[in-house]
């Protein structure tokens, strides 16, 4: 169905039953020192030729660089069925409706989405999405505190090791809701959490600790002893988890004895391109014991009354629409069209192939921290276990390495110094199973032969040596 | 026409208060309530220890059709749930003055007792409401 605009004779007919000369009439109420006027700063439109050749020119502009930058959205390959059949009408058109116009196809994809999400997570239930793993984090730490019966305080512990940006989102959502999010520092030897840092909340009322697994730095954290901590202590589990990662990691529902009370994080991993940023989508999933805190869509599966089965939206009474301010949360939508390519993308990989893809992943990074380490300007930082990221440090200023490598059409990291000043000439580097032997060897020879120029005898740029 | 016994009082907002022998008050919600509000599918009963004021949302019941508040008709205490509710929540449908209870609670000042309405009181405000 087409876009179908009102035609000038619409317009006239409808300004003439109604007695008014101009569209612009109608605005009369307003202020005249209060309307926009022209926009100044806003070009003229384009037709349909002129802007389809502006939108390539930038596109060019962009380039493909070849990428070795993970930080939270990773670049797989997606195969080709996942969006042949996503972008088909009866999914793209309504692609994402509320009750009254979803179909029992689309709410079966919602349920078996929910199915698998529940299955990789090792959790009991899972709503049909959120916006985006940061959000997800904001909404599972309003769900622990709301959850968590016998704590009164409020107050979660949110370790440094969580993706910088999912902590600020976090704060802005919860900051004026009375919750206050306590950091933990990580270890500098390992880059992860240690019951160490943990030592000083020992004794204290802790609604939540957050884990998120890996970490930003890419590194494995002690996910039993930290769930073991933090039941002990009456306070719930948030695992922050990357859904490639859990065909090889032990899902957040098996974390210790009792496993993680609520599993959140990002699901661009899952057949959604990179998109300079999204859309992407969110999961959640949780205990029973807790699914009437879950916020956003849940759907569920029943039988009607000739005992056929149907699917249909459940539990909304948790829901804005029909609780007002008492709702779980204000999100009443779910980001349908990317929960259908995530859903199409598992179910053709199955469990095996996601594993395949995660092995791969592992394998990739390590070859390309053996590659990039084999020089002596560049070693690892944190001497724990990773998986498919890894922080290495150089000893020369990582501007120098950076600005030759962009010239070379390659994105060699994400530099942490913004974030993590303390690590220095930092960079978090990442091979996905899309990056082969002959992709490492290039971003390895381009560093070689950079770092060689900028070392040699008569550079004026003096490196720092280890 | 609605079942309202005489040995409890009842709040503007259809609850009902027992006062038991050990000073304790027991609440739950009217006969012409739970008839409202339909069959009952969850209620979401306040934790043990909490302390509540009179006229304070501090459970919820959700029925086929709402999920409606339930204010306490007076302040004190939470010192006992109805736990059996989270499997069989349509007691409150079946029994709503007996086996229906809400919750007891430990009053912090009696007198608040006097502000609700006896069972003739509730009848008119009932009828009232009616029209």
């Amino acid at each position: 169905m087409p876009f179908i605009p009102h035609t000038e004779s619409d317009v006239r007919d409808m300004l003439d039953a109604i007695g008014v000369r101009s569209v612009e009439d109608l605005f009369d109420e307003i202020p005249a020192g209060l309307r926009m006027g022209k926009l100044t700063g806003v070009p003229e439109g384009l037709n349909e030729q002129g802007i389809t050749r502006l939108m390539m020119e930038r596109a060019e502009a962009d380039g493909r660089p070849l990428c070795f930058m993970g930080a939270g959205a990773y670049e797989h390959h997606i195969p080709a069925a996942v969006w042949e059949l996503t972008t088909r009408g009866e999914f793209y058109t309504a692609y994402t409706p509320y009750q009254a116009e979803a179909s029992q196809g689309t709410l079966q994809l919602l349920y078996e989405f929910q199915t698998m999400m529940a299955g990789l997570t090792g959790m009991d239930v899972s709503n049909a999405s959120l916006y985006d793993g940061a959000s997800g984090l904001a909404e599972a730490v309003l769900m622990a505190v709301r959850g968590n019966r016998t704590s009164k305080s409020h107050r979660i512990l949110m370790p440094v090791t969580v993706h910088p940006e999912y902590r600020q989102t976090a704060h802005t959502i919860v900051n004026n809701q009375d919750i206050e999010l306590v950091e933990v520092p990580y270890n500098s030897g390992g880059g992860h959490i240690s019951l160490d840092s943990l030592r000083p909340f020992e004794g204290e009322d802790i609604a939540a600790l957050v884990i998120q697994q890996p970490n930003f730095f890419g590194i494995l954290e002690d996910v039993d002893a930290l769930t073991e901590w933090a039941h002990r202590q009456g306070a719930l589990v948030i695992g922050v988890v990357n859904p490639t990662s859990l065909a090889l990691l032990t899902p957040p529902g098996e974390w210790g004895e009792a496993g993680a009370d609520i599993a959140c994080g990002e699901g661009q991993p899952l057949g959604v391109p990179m998109m300079a940023g999204g859309p992407y989508f969110g999961f959640i999933c949780c205990k029973q014991a807790l699914v009437r805190q879950l916020p956003g869509r849940i759907c569920g599966r029943t039988i009607d009354r000739d005992e056929r089965v149907g699917y249909t939206l459940t539990l909304q009474a948790r829901e804005q629409h029909i609780r007002r301010s008492k709702a779980t949360s204000n999100i009443c939508t779910n980001q349908g069209l990317l929960v259908t390519a995530a859903t199409i993308y598992m179910s053709l990989l199955g469990a095996d192939g996601l594993k395949r893809v995660a092995q791969a992943c592992h394998a990739n990074t390590r070859k390309l921290v053996a590659a990039l380490t084999a020089s002596e300007c560049v070693e690892p930082v944190f001497n724990r276990p990773y998986f498919h990221e890894a922080v290495l440090r150089f000893s020369l200023p990582l501007d120098t390495i950076m600005r030759p490598l962009h010239a070379h059409k390659l994105l060699p990291g994400y530099a942490l110094s913004n974030d993590y000043p303390e690590l220095g000439d930092a960079l978090l580097v990442c091979a996905t199973e899309t990056r082969t032997d002959g992709d490492i060897e290039t971003y390895a020879s381009h560093l070689s032969r950079i770092i060689a120029s900028q070392t040699a005898a008569g550079c004026p740029v003096k490196p720092k040596m280890a | 026409m609605s079942n309202i016994p005489v040995d409890v009082k009842y709040a503007k907002t259809h609850e009902w208060a027992r006062i038991n022998e050990d000073g304790t008050v027991t609440v739950g919600i009217s006969d012409n309530a739970q008839d409202q509000l339909g069959d009952m599918v969850y209620i979401e009963v306040p934790g043990v220890g909490q302390t509540v004021t009179a006229e304070e949302a501090c459970a919820v019941i959700e029925s086929v059709k709402a999920a409606s508040d339930v204010y306490a008709p007076i302040g004190g205490e939470i010192v006992e749930v109805n736990d059996s509710l989270t499997d069989t929540p349509e007691t409150v449908n079946q029994d709503a003055y007996g086996e229906g209870w809400i919750f007891r609670l430990q009053p912090a000042d009696k007198s608040e007792m006097d502000d609700l309405m006896d069972a003739d009181a509730y009848e008119e405000f009932l009828e009232s409401e009616a029209h």
